[in-house]
């Protein structure tokens, strides 16, 4: 089984029916480790559904979906892997896991792949400083001898939450979202309550952040800062992004590959120009219904 | 929530409300509709209390039962209802409906400190309310101002403060919580009288036990929400009493479990005789000594149950706790348990109502299955619910209302001077109930306390308003 070195997520023949419709059909693709890499596709194309199955929340009909962290060398353990039923195997500075055998929470707990929601999901009623520590849930619990030594009030669980609340706050710095600390997040407007989202996602310490059209509802200036914080994230942890995009200012600048879906099928992949070009994707969006996503595109295409 | 609702969210809320023409004609108007509504008011109360109030059956001198009508108390009691809708839409309904269409104001400074003195206050309050009760109503007195009203409100409150982890904090609807206090309370008669172990030695006991039969039930239930979570709580809760009923060689049925060794002083139990507590303390024996123990027992246990749920807010379970009744989704998007997140929810629930249990029996000396129906469940719940969910001060002031207000009734003798000497006012103990309830609602929809407190803060503690909390849905 030859694939490539740098690829961090390796998704094969992947296919998920809902009863009779094929949401996803027979779907392979890679996303190389630090890079961003965009999922575009008309409405109902199929694209968060692959985000669904990549992330566990969904358990896909058929397909290998294969994640590795460390040493390249550890995809050779593919096959093996699969032939053992085992989630994951580890080898010399490498691991392996096979996410559609993995449930959901351990998806981000373990293979690290943390993800955002189409319809912003935060936690409205606490705060968002709650929001961040909440995404530090496992790191906590160890650190809090899972709830024992914190009842007892030992001090090794006061320096990780101090840590935890610090970590929280580099964060919010980052996405500008400091002074709004202790305000509910569900008072935040909408366009910080997506940054928020994004911050949350990555304090799990994510290999891959999958974000499910974060630039939805965002004005052009908020979609440029956006696109800023993503190229940040990337190049200062080295964190890969995989993207659903409607917005192609968006898909267009920061994206190194992309790929396109129409009624579950892969009709294009490559980087950002070829795909703009292509004929078949041209087709695709033209063919929508959606009158502002039509003129969207050709203003970007044509 | 959707994209378009955050949205719309954003705007400022224009003022609403009736901009009538004509002042005059506005109060014609006002007048109008609230005749209206209290007429179906009216109609609505006599539809229902034509059955309840209206009919009376009566054994008659050969034993036959005959039915016999109560009209003029049917309609006075609707009347009243009528004129009560009438009052209140004149009044205090329109004030309230414009209430809520303010934002919730911010509380000032003056009422947050009064906030904080009220702990402290309320606890040194309950410390000392043994002794103000003696001083008040001399030793004799006392004995039913500290058992009927202190402990059964602290049982009250201990168990509101339980259930509110699972329901306030978790937010899974558990409509068979008395189940676990039926467990506490049944692992300590049996134990205590078959093993003859010692109060202190079986009340971490029952807990135990009764958290371990959380989880049981815990496994197969969570992966239920909702509606149909409840249902299945609630009928775990029956499951439990009926086997209480039917299993006669363990439990002996509805004729219960008398004798049950009561709780003794490090060892000196309480009684008149010579190693009695009242004889090593020479003092006069009295049973206000056992009573006043028992008091402070249940009231150490109840502030056991409220600080380790502070603690447990401020730890990541109990943030977790919170995060699942936001939204359980994005909990795993997160890396978190959920099943292991409820479970421990429950388990944390069905602890405190089998330490609560196992003070019952002892208090009791008696227990039967009669002391853990539905509705033992339903008044518990209504107490968090009424406090507030997630508020430990808001469920603590609704026991005192609820499980107080019941009890007064049993002390309002001038009022069989006004309704006559065959009144009983103990009849209309749930009637008082469900009233007060319907009162907490329309004041307060959302429960007494219903703004939530941050777990942590970077710079200054805000609380947050009720309407971003959410209730969970299980
Ligand atoms: N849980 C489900 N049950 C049944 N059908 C589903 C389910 N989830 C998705 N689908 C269907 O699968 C198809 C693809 O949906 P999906 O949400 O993945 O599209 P999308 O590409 O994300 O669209 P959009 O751009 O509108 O977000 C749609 O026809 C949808 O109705
Ligand atoms: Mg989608």
């Amino acid at each position: 089984m030859a694939v490539a070195g740098n690829t961090l997520l390796h998704v094969e023949h992947l296919t998920m029916r809902f009863g009779g419709l094929v949401a996803v059909d027979d779907l392979s693709f890679d996303v190389n480790e630090g890079e961003i890499t965009a999922l575009i596709g008309p409405n109902g194309a199929g694209k968060t559904t692959v985000f669904n199955c990549i992330t566990g929340f969904y358990h896909p009909s058929e397909g290998r979906l294969g994640l590795r962290h460390g040493d390249a060398a550890a995809w050779d353990m593919l096959d093996a892997l699969t032939d053992s039923g085992a989630r994951y195997r580890s080898q010399r500075g490498g691991t392996l896991f096979l996410l559609e055998r993995m449930p959901d929470y351990l998806i981000t707990h373990q293979a690290r792949v943390a993800r955002t929601f189409q319809n912003i999901r935060l936690f409205p009623g606490m705060t968002v400083l709650e929001n961040l520590l909440v995404a530090q849930h496992n790191r906590l619990m160890r650190a809090s001898g899972y709830t024992l030594f914190g009842i007892l009030g030992l001090s090794s669980y006061g320096a990780a939450e101090r840590a935890a609340i610090d970590k929280a706050r580099a964060w919010l710095e980052r996405v500008g979202l400091l002074d709004r600390a202790d305000d509910p997040a569900g008072e935040l407007p909408y366009g910080a309550q997506r940054r928020l989202e994004i911050a949350r996602a990555m304090c799990t310490d994510p290999v891959l952040l999958c974000l499910d059209e974060p630039a939805a509802g965002l004005n052009p200036r908020e979609s440029a800062e956006l696109n800023e914080l993503l190229l940040s994230i990337r190049a200062d942890r080295g964190t890969s992004v995989l993207l659903i995009e409607h917005d192609m200012s968006v898909v267009m600048e920061i994206s190194d590959h992309v790929i396109v879906l129409d009624y579950g099928v892969k009709i294009a992949d490559g980087p950002p120009r070829a795909v703009r070009d292509d004929a078949k994707v041209i087709a695709a969006y033209l063919g929508v219904a959606d009158e502002e996503e039509v003129a969207e595109v050709e203003a970007e295409v044509g | 929530m959707s994209a378009s609702g955050d949205r719309a969210g954003e705007q400022p809320r224009a003022p609403r409300g009736p901009a009538g023409p004509i002042p005059a004609a506005r109060a014609i108007d006002r007048l109008a509709s609230s005749v209206r509504e209290a007429a179906i008011t009216a109609a609505l109360a006599f539809g229902l209390f034509l059955p309840l109030i209206g009919f009376e059956t009566v054994t008659n001198m050969r034993n036959e039962v005959t039915l016999k009508t109560r009209w003029p108390l049917l309609f006075a009691i609707t009347a009243a209802v009528a004129i009560g809708r009438l009052a209140y839409m004149l009044t205090l309904g329109p004030a309230l409906g414009r209430r809520r269409l303010r934002a919730a104001p911010a509380p000032s400074a003056w009422r947050a400190r009064a906030g904080g003195l009220f702990v402290p206050f309320a606890i040194a309050l309950v410390v000392l309310y043994p002794a103000l009760v003696i001083v008040l109503n001399g030793s004799s007195g006392a004995l039913k101002w500290i058992d009927n009203f202190g402990i059964q409100i602290l049982i009250y409150v201990m168990l509101g403060w339980g259930l509110n982890i699972v329901v306030g904090l978790a937010g899974l609807l558990d409509l068979g919580y008395v189940a676990f206090y039926a467990v506490g309370a049944y692992s300590y008669a049996l134990l205590a009288k078959t093993f003859g172990l010692a109060f202190w030695i079986l009340l971490p006991l029952a807990g135990i036990l009764a958290s371990f039969w959380g989880i049981l039930l815990g496994f197969p239930v969570l992966r239920l929400r909702g509606d149909y979570l409840a249902i299945v709580t609630l009928a775990f809760g029956e499951i439990i009493r009926i086997v209480l009923v039917n299993w006669v060689d363990l439990t002996n049925g509805y004729a219960g479990i008398g004798g049950i060794p009561r709780p003794t002083f490090f060892g000196i139990p309480f009684n008149a005789g010579d190693d009695g507590f009242a004889a090593v303390f020479g003092l006069e024996f009295s049973p206000l000594h056992r009573t006043i123990f028992l008091y402070y027992i249940i009231l150490a246990l109840a502030l056991l149950t409220a600080y380790v749920t502070v603690r447990l807010r401020r730890l990541p379970v109990g943030r977790a706790w919170e995060a699942l009744r936001e939204d359980e989704i994005a909990c795993r998007s997160l890396g978190i348990n959920t099943t292991n997140t409820k479970l421990t929810a429950f388990a944390m629930g069905a602890m405190f109502a089998g330490f609560a249990g196992s003070f019952f029996a002892a208090r009791q000396g008696f227990i039967s299955p009669e002391s853990f129906t539905f509705i033992e469940s339903a008044t518990i719940l209504s107490i968090v619910v009424l406090g507030g969910m997630g508020s430990q001060i808001g469920v603590a002031i609704a026991a005192v209302i609820m499980i107080g207000g019941t009890e007064i009734m049993r002390e309002l003798d001038f009022l069989k001077d006004i309704f006559g000497q065959t009144f009983d006012p103990t009849q209309y103990r749930m009637l008082f109930f469900g009233l007060a309830m319907v009162v907490i609602m329309v004041v307060r929809p959302r429960g007494l306390i219903s703004r939530r407190e941050p777990s942590v803060f970077l710079r200054e503690r805000k609380t947050i308003s009720a309407d971003l909390v959410k209730e969970g849905r299980g």
